[in-house]
């Protein structure tokens, strides 16, 4: 059957999701304001003036030899490698939430969802408590062993629920998700209940800090994050298709189980990536992607991109906030993400329509 | 060539046979008629069309083997309205019907102006153009029918499954939906395959039915050669009087004996 066209002008058919441009735009803006206070903020005071000479001073031409290069070794070497690793796990996990939640039609799920966070803090409890300060091809131990163990507990899920239950029920692979995430925790307590002299270092790891990035920690990660990103950005539209349920997306000739597997492992690695240099900074993957949708709109083409904003952004404010609130002490910043992330959603829940969640 | 022809076809739903040894061939632009008591295999046979379900014996899509198709091949040449399709809230009635383009996109494409084109004339035609950027859970049932025949309308297969399209909607809306879609068969040259609960309507509709009692065929023919009070009380379990209404098809009533 072919449809016969019609003259009705098409460009302009109401009601078909667009990504808003002015909310881009605030997403770039606000991360650009983030970023300008995250490199601001800290126990040395650098002036925007210097933070700018010190940005241009590779330049040729108009860069210059007038910055004092104690400050300009801080900005560089401190905190510019901060801010763009506290943009890139928020982006990360914020992009990976909304893609779980797309993936498995569930508002609830988080990347931690299928036992990333679990996996991650036992790899990582494993090399504190049995392998301090080993490196493996020059790189430390705890963040391979953070990936290694996110990567394998997601896995275990995945394998555990497609044996189980079948792989159509995406119920059965959030339960297998719950039970990897039960057996993970329940072995790392006990780990690191044996090893106690090693109790604070975990607990830190386990709450999140960007504490130890440079920019051999971003390297680390970038490569993962920018192809799990690139992956989901690209699945935007069938997210969206996700939502009507499987056998209507496989009657449009879709595989709904090759597409949740693919979004699924990108999200993973980019999720597996960000926890293992950055700890389980809780609350960003849910919250992130959920106040988008309230204010913006619940297609995951404005969603996905959006959530990769605007968790950048979040995630460098929250460590701004870690490192000035207690000076010259910091906090876990998975305790900003959640002390001020917490009421903040509230109040878009409040103001907005929730019921749309 | 038959349009559609099922051979032999079998589902079982683990120890559970739905359907067993089904024969049916439907002729391009033909409109045949499901019907049958509950549980009797109907929606299986539709869903063994579309592939959704694993099955036995033989089904040809325009004389191709269903399971010789890719899923967007498939998706191509059949297009199925579900009983109760699940619509998001949220979700916009042009981005629901839009999805019935996903068969004619690459796995990472997006849609273009022609797509564009087919679903605002497909919306045009079912008087939806107005509620295009209508959110899906503020529509009234007989609108979300409407929508859901869009959507499946919008894949541009000539084949179109449904499954109970008139569940749930007052006789006014029942009308409205089975009169659209015969519009279109008319039209469009859609050959379908529906399975329907309500006799009456089946009769007055459908070209052929199918009687299924248990998963198996037991009767298939022109509605008149179906829809008889003994076939009905057999198969049934039903007391019916049937009226013929001149050229208008046949009333299925069920009657009531008389308490003393």
């Amino acid at each position: 059957m072919t449809v016969a066209r019609s003259a009705i002008a098409t460009p302009m058919l109401p009601g078909l999701p667009r990504l808003p441009w002015l909310w881009a735009l605030v997403g770039v803006l606000t991360l650009l304001a983030a970023a300008t206070v995250g490199v601001l903020v800290g126990p040395v005071h650098l002036s925007l003036q210097t933070v700018i000479a010190a940005l241009l001073e590779p330049v040729p031409i108009i860069g210059g030899g007038t910055v004092d290069p104690s400050q300009s070794t801080i900005l560089w070497s401190l905190r510019l490698p901060r801010v763009v690793l506290g943009a890139a796990v928020g982006g990360m996990l914020a992009i990976a939430g909304a893609a779980y939640q797309g993936a498995f039609r569930n508002p609830l799920a988080d990347p931690y969802l299928l036992g990333a966070a679990a996996g991650a803090n036992l790899g990582a409890t494993l090399a504190i408590a049995f392998a301090p300060g080993t490196t493996l091809i020059g790189v430390n131990v705890v963040p391979m062993a953070g990936f290694a163990g996110a990567a394998a507990a997601v896995g275990a899920a995945y394998v555990l629920g497609r044996t189980v239950t079948g792989v159509r029920n995406t119920t059965g692979l959030i339960l297998a998700g719950v039970a990897m995430a039960a057996f993970f925790n329940a072995i790392q307590t006990f780990v690191q209940q044996s090893q106690t002299s090693t109790i604070r270092q975990v607990y830190s790891w386990i709450l999140g800090r960007l504490v130890t990035a440079g920019w051999d920690g971003v390297g680390l990660v970038l490569p993962y994050i920018a192809i799990s990103v690139i992956v989901i950005l690209l699945h935007r539209r069938l997210l969206d298709t996700l939502s009507v349920g499987d056998d209507e997306v496989t009657s449009l000739g879709i595989s709904a189980r090759r597409v949740r597997l693919i979004v699924v492992i990108a999200a993973t690695l980019g999720t597996a990536a960000a926890v293992a240099v950055a700890g389980t900074i809780a609350f960003v993957g849910i919250i992130v992607p959920h106040t988008v949708r309230l204010l913006v709109g619940r297609s995951y083409r404005v969603v996905v991109p959006l959530s990769l904003l605007f968790g950048a952004a979040f995630l460098v404010l929250a460590d701004a906030l870690a490192r000035t609130v207690v000076a010259p002490a910091e906090l876990s910043i998975g305790v900003i993400t959640a002390f001020v992330g917490a009421p903040f959603f509230i109040v878009v829940m409040r103001s907005t329509r929730a019921a749309e969640l | 060539m038959s349009d559609v022809l099922l051979r032999g076809v079998s589902v079982a739903y683990e120890s559970n046979v739905a359907v067993s040894g089904f024969d049916l061939a439907v002729a391009e632009g033909e409109w045949v008629s499901l019907i049958g008591p509950n549980g009797a295999g109907k929606t299986s046979i539709l869903r063994a069309l579309a592939r959704l379900v694993p099955f036995t014996g033989e089904v040809r899509i325009g004389g191709t083997q269903v399971t010789a198709l890719s899923g967007r091949e498939l998706a191509r040449r059949v297009a199925v309205v579900m009983q109760d399709p699940h619509m998001p809230s949220g979700m916009t009635v042009s981005q629901y019907v839009m999805l019935g383009r996903s068969p004619h996109l690459n796995y990472f494409g997006r849609e273009g102006g022609a797509d564009r084109t087919v679903v605002a004339d497909i919306l045009d035609r079912l008087s939806l153009l107005r509620l295009a950027a209508r959110s899906l859970d503020q529509l009234s049932g007989g609108e979300r029918q409407r929508t859901a025949i869009a959507r499946a309308l919008a894949q541009e297969a000539p084949v179109l499954l449904v499954d109970e399209p008139t569940t749930s909607l007052d006789v006014g809306r029942q009308q409205e939906v089975l009169e659209l879609i015969d519009g279109l068969r008319a039209e469009r040259g859609l050959t379908v395959v529906a399975a329907m609960h309500d006799l009456t309507l089946a009769g007055q509709y459908a070209d052929r039915l199918a009687l299924l009692v248990g998963g198996r065929l037991v009767i298939e023919g022109a509605p008149s050669e179906v829809l008889t009070e003994a076939s009905i009380a057999s198969h049934y379990g039903a007391q019916v009087r049937i009226f013929d209404m001149n050229g208008s098809g046949r009333a299925v009533v069920p009657i009531r004996e008389e308490r003393r």
